[in-house]
């Protein structure tokens, strides 16, 4: 019983079972976190990592999270890669039709702040924070799967922690 | 059911869709489930490289160059340093050479497996990709050791390679070029006589090689239309004439000779880097390059064969110590340029199919 140790609970035990009471936030919450299920946005170098990430070696699955090729099954957008002018009204479209709650992760230097396109070029949005709002910004260049792993255990964190109220909408 | 009223349409494929392998937008005139018209948008990842290169001392266009082809970014930091080499006359070790071409085919290797396992999900088997992606991570692991990145590794330099191999590199890599020829079998098994898998690339897409040649497609989307014409054999680079290896060729050009192909060039690599691995010599790794050199005016065109095809760069001088002009060609655009001329009139299931096996890549195309 994993969750119980978890969870704030008040447990009373009954002859053949028991009785388990805990508050709706916590065990929504609980759910929540294990179940981010991210939409398949990778647009450059980062890309090809968030899919060694989902494969083999490091595993995303046991987080939890599932790639969805369309927006309104996500939760999560994991911006992977250089977001260019051209394609910023096209992320800002694919955030809107995500249901809410909804987080994004900004992994890779290119999404925090253009990374190494930041100077001298003309065509590269320098980072997605104004844009769409952003939860938890990875760095590197591009980041090992292992600092995206951490980035995704920290989402999980925040959800944890948030109060239903934060269901509002966030901008 | 004659007299029933029936319409074209335009449907949008894109920018953002799983099958583009990026970001690449195709608006298609569709009459029912069938492709009657494609119209290839691009620009969405256009990220101004050559521009950038202009403001930057040779060495310091190579970072960015790993960026432009980031599946195979050895091949960029080699095609550029090849360029300024031929530039600056800079006479490079035979050690550097050598390990320039192991480097080069690991990374071969490691793009083809990656094009088995994504190919293979893009059509619809999920397993394969788990598969591709296990073998390429031993390949990534050799990378990481040898220069500390996984993905954009700026090893390759004007002049030579950016440090030595380490040590226990050897052994390593023969142990990870045995794994993966062993692997290779289960791969074949898992797609070659799957019938699912024969029903959606046999005979679908079919490239007549007087097409390709039309369109400048190259690499292995040409070789499996049945031209032999390989930059290794046809137009030597480094040390690549010294190694003996066969170019695949294959004649159908549909779907399954291009995927097929590539797996026999990841068996020609793997024997390569035996090859390059037992004539390694002992010596320098670099030549003494002052990292601000300037170069005499003038103009080369280097061109390499990378895992998609004519990988080239055009650089231009004018003796200080930028280059003017960097002009890049990536075989990517020729094979978008091709799809509206030969994948007309297919399912637009199987024109995901005919993408995914002309292993495009959007930032070669965008730049």
């Amino acid at each position: 019983m994993g969750l119980i140790k978890k969870l704030p609970v008040y447990t009373e035990k009954m002859p053949g079972g028991g009785i388990v009471m805990t508050s709706l936030e916590a065990a929504l919450h609980n759910a929540q976190a294990k179940s981010l299920w991210y939409l398949l946005f990778g647009t450059a170098c980062c890309a090809i990592e968030l899919m060694c990430t989902g494969a083999s070696r490091y595993d995303f699955d046991r987080l939890g999270m599932i790639f969805r090729a369309t927006p309104r099954q996500a939760d999560l957008i994991i911006a992977a890669g250089t977001i260019t002018k051209k394609m910023a009204p096209r992320l800002r479209l694919l955030y809107d039709q995500m249901a809410e709650p909804r987080y994004v992760i900004a992994m890779g230097g290119c999404t925090i702040k253009g990374g190494p396109f930041y100077y001298d070029s003309y065509s590269v949005e320098k980072g997605i924070d104004h844009i769409i709002p952003v939860d938890v910004y990875i760095p590197g260049c591009p980041p090992r799967p292992e600092s995206l792993l951490e980035g995704c255990i920290t989402l999980q964190e925040k959800i944890k922690k948030q109060s239903l109220l934060d269901w509002q909408e966030k901008d | 059911m004659s007299d029933l009223r029936t319409e074209e349409y335009y449907l949008n494929m894109g920018p953002h869709h799983p099958s583009t392998h990026g970001v690449c937008r195709m608006v298609l005139k569709m009459d029912g489930e069938k492709v009657k018209e494609i119209e290839p948008h691009i620009g969405y990842l256009h990220r101004s490289i050559e521009k950038i290169c202009e403001n930057r001392t040779y060495a310091q266009c190579i970072p960015i160059l790993d960026r432009f082809e980031y599946v195979t970014a050895m091949s960029c930091n080699y095609v550029f340093a090849l360029a300024a080499e031929r530039l600056a006359s800079i006479e490079v070790p035979e050690r550097a050479e050598h390990i320039r071409v192991i480097m080069l085919e690991l990374n071969r290797i490691a793009s083809h497996l990656l094009f088995y396992g994504v190919t293979a999900m893009d059509i619809g088997a999920l397993t394969p990709f788990l598969y591709g992606l296990r073998e390429r991570e031993s390949i990534l692991d050799l990378f990481e050791m040898t220069c500390g990145q996984r993905l954009t590794y700026n090893y390759i330099r004007v002049g030579g390679v950016s440090r030595d191999l380490p040590n226990g590199f050897i052994p390593k890599c023969h142990e990870a070029l045995n794994t993966i020829e062993k692997k290779l079998a289960d791969y074949e098994g898992l797609l070659n006589e799957n019938p699912i898998w024969l029903v959606r690339t046999v005979g679908i897409g079919v490239l007549p090689a007087k097409v390709a040649l039309d369109y400048g497609v190259s690499g292995p989307c040409l070789r499996a239309s049945g031209v032999q014409y390989d930059l290794r054999r046809n137009d030597p680079y480094s040390i690549y004439d010294r190694f003996e290896f066969d170019i695949p060729v294959r004649h159908n050009g549909d779907c399954y000779d291009r995927y097929l192909l590539r797996l026999d060039e990841i068996r020609q690599s793997i024997h390569i880097v035996r090859q390059a691995l037992d004539a390694l010599p002992e010596g320098d790794f670099k030549a003494k390059v002052s990292p601000n050199f300037k170069p005499p005016a003038g103009e080369v065109y280097a061109r390499i064969e990378n895992s998609r095809g004519e990988l080239g760069v055009h650089v231009i001088s004018d003796g200080t110590k930028k280059p003017l002009r960097v002009k890049t060609r990536g075989a990517s655009y020729n094979h978008i340029a091709v799809l509206p001329a030969f994948a007309t009139d297919v399912l637009l299931a199987d024109l995901v199919a005919i993408f995914a096996t002309m292993d495009v890549i959007m930032p070669e195309v965008d730049r």
